[in-house]
């Protein structure tokens, strides 16, 4: 467990980690049914990161990662990202559509749809398993997908948490699919009012 | 052997000839330029959001276009800079994802350009060139021996402005 988060006092540290657990374990199960095949998941490692480590998880600021971002509303209102490294997010689309690709080359219009839909269907995993522990009502817009260098795909929830503090949430959950381990990492970004439901709805406040 | 100045998210820094400057994969933030040439020193500042006083935790001065532009004025002229010399040359403020509708959150990148602008134009600093909004990251270098500004993207020609 990490000490040194400033932002959030440690009791919502751990509830961040234990709704980031389910969520990822949610996600990591809808995932193996996609793609049919067995898939195990490590404990999700929860980290209150710096702006300046934030893109060291995946190897610094210049590595193509692919980014699926969705905004929420209903009880709680936010944003989510779901970010893969380029060389998961080809196996996965692999997996799914049984294309062919240079791990870093850019997404056809079929491979982006399918990512697209990987990202939808995590995603939505991992908000449903939110959801039900907290008993709040989220609904998903649809994703939107990038493909860039990670710098520029995590400026997005980086300025989101830039609008609080210096550092931001992430929850890397690592997914083992036979022999090959794929990396995804969950941002998840509540505005401050809806921060303040989901620790009431936990019957932390 | 000249070196290559990083500088990180919400950060700046300094840079001497035939030193560079750097900040890598600017998405929605704005990467600021100041030179001045004839002293071949430059400072690179990389603006996460618009406005500090629309932000309570506003100690990191870097992080805004209001108060980043001018704490790297000031570290400029310390270091031997003429406040009236100095140039401006911007890049960044994408917007990485798409969405209909107008989600203010998304919108950031532009609401950083336009704020970046106007704090420039406000200190009588010429903005000499920009390569801003779009929807793709870019990496940036500044060259300040011939006050070069590169643009590195995914998938695209290297550009120099």
């Amino acid at each position: 467990m990490q000490e040194e988060n400033k932002s959030v006092d440690n009791i919502e540290f751990d509830v961040l980690t234990e709704i980031g657990n389910i969520g990822a374990g949610n996600a990591t199960t809808a995932l193996s049914q996609l793609i049919n095949a067995r898939i195990d998941m490590r404990v999700p490692k929860v980290e209150m990161l710096s702006f300046a480590d934030l893109a060291e998880v995946v190897g610094g600021a210049e590595t193509l990662v692919a980014g699926i971002l969705l905004t929420i509303d209903g009880d709680i209102n936010g944003t989510m990202l779901f970010m893969l490294e380029s060389k998961a997010a080809h196996m996965l689309v692999r997996q799914l559509i049984g294309t062919e690709g240079d791990a870093e080359a850019l997404f056809d219009e079929m491979e982006t749809s399918a990512l697209q839909e990987i990202g939808n269907i995590i995603s939505g995993a991992y908000l449903s398993a939110i959801s039900t522990m907290t008993g709040l009502q989220i609904s998903v817009s649809v994703p939107s997908l990038a493909f860039d260098m990670a710098g520029a795909i995590l400026s997005v929830p980086a300025i989101e948490f830039g609008k609080l503090g210096d550092e931001a949430l992430l929850i890397e959950s690592q997914f083992k699919d036979m022999d090959v381990d794929i990396s995804g990492y969950f941002i998840l970004i509540p505005t401050l009012e809806s921060y303040e439901r989901i620790m009431k709805s936990l019957g932390l406040r | 052997m000249a070196e290559m100045i990083k500088v990180g998210m919400a950060d700046l820094n300094l840079c001497h000839a035939p030193d560079a400057i750097t900040t890598l994969g600017l998405g929605s933030c704005v990467g600021v330029a100041l030179y001045d040439k004839s002293n071949s020193l430059a400072g690179l500042v990389h603006i996460m959001l618009p406005d500090s006083t629309q932000v309570r935790q506003n100690q990191n001065k870097a992080k805004f276009a209001d108060t980043g532009i001018e704490l790297m004025i000031d570290m400029l002229v310390k270091e031997g800079a003429r406040r009236s010399a100095l140039v401006a040359k911007i890049a960044g403020g994408a917007q990485m994802f798409a969405f209909s509708g107008n989600n203010d959150m998304l919108r950031v990148g532009e609401r950083n350009v336009e704020a970046v602008k106007e704090q420039l134009k406000k200190l009588g600093i010429p903005l000499l060139a920009e390569d801003t909004g779009e929807n793709y990251g870019r990496t940036v270098e500044f060259y300040p021996e011939n006050g070069n500004f590169v643009i590195k993207s995914v998938g695209k020609p290297i550009k120099t402005i």
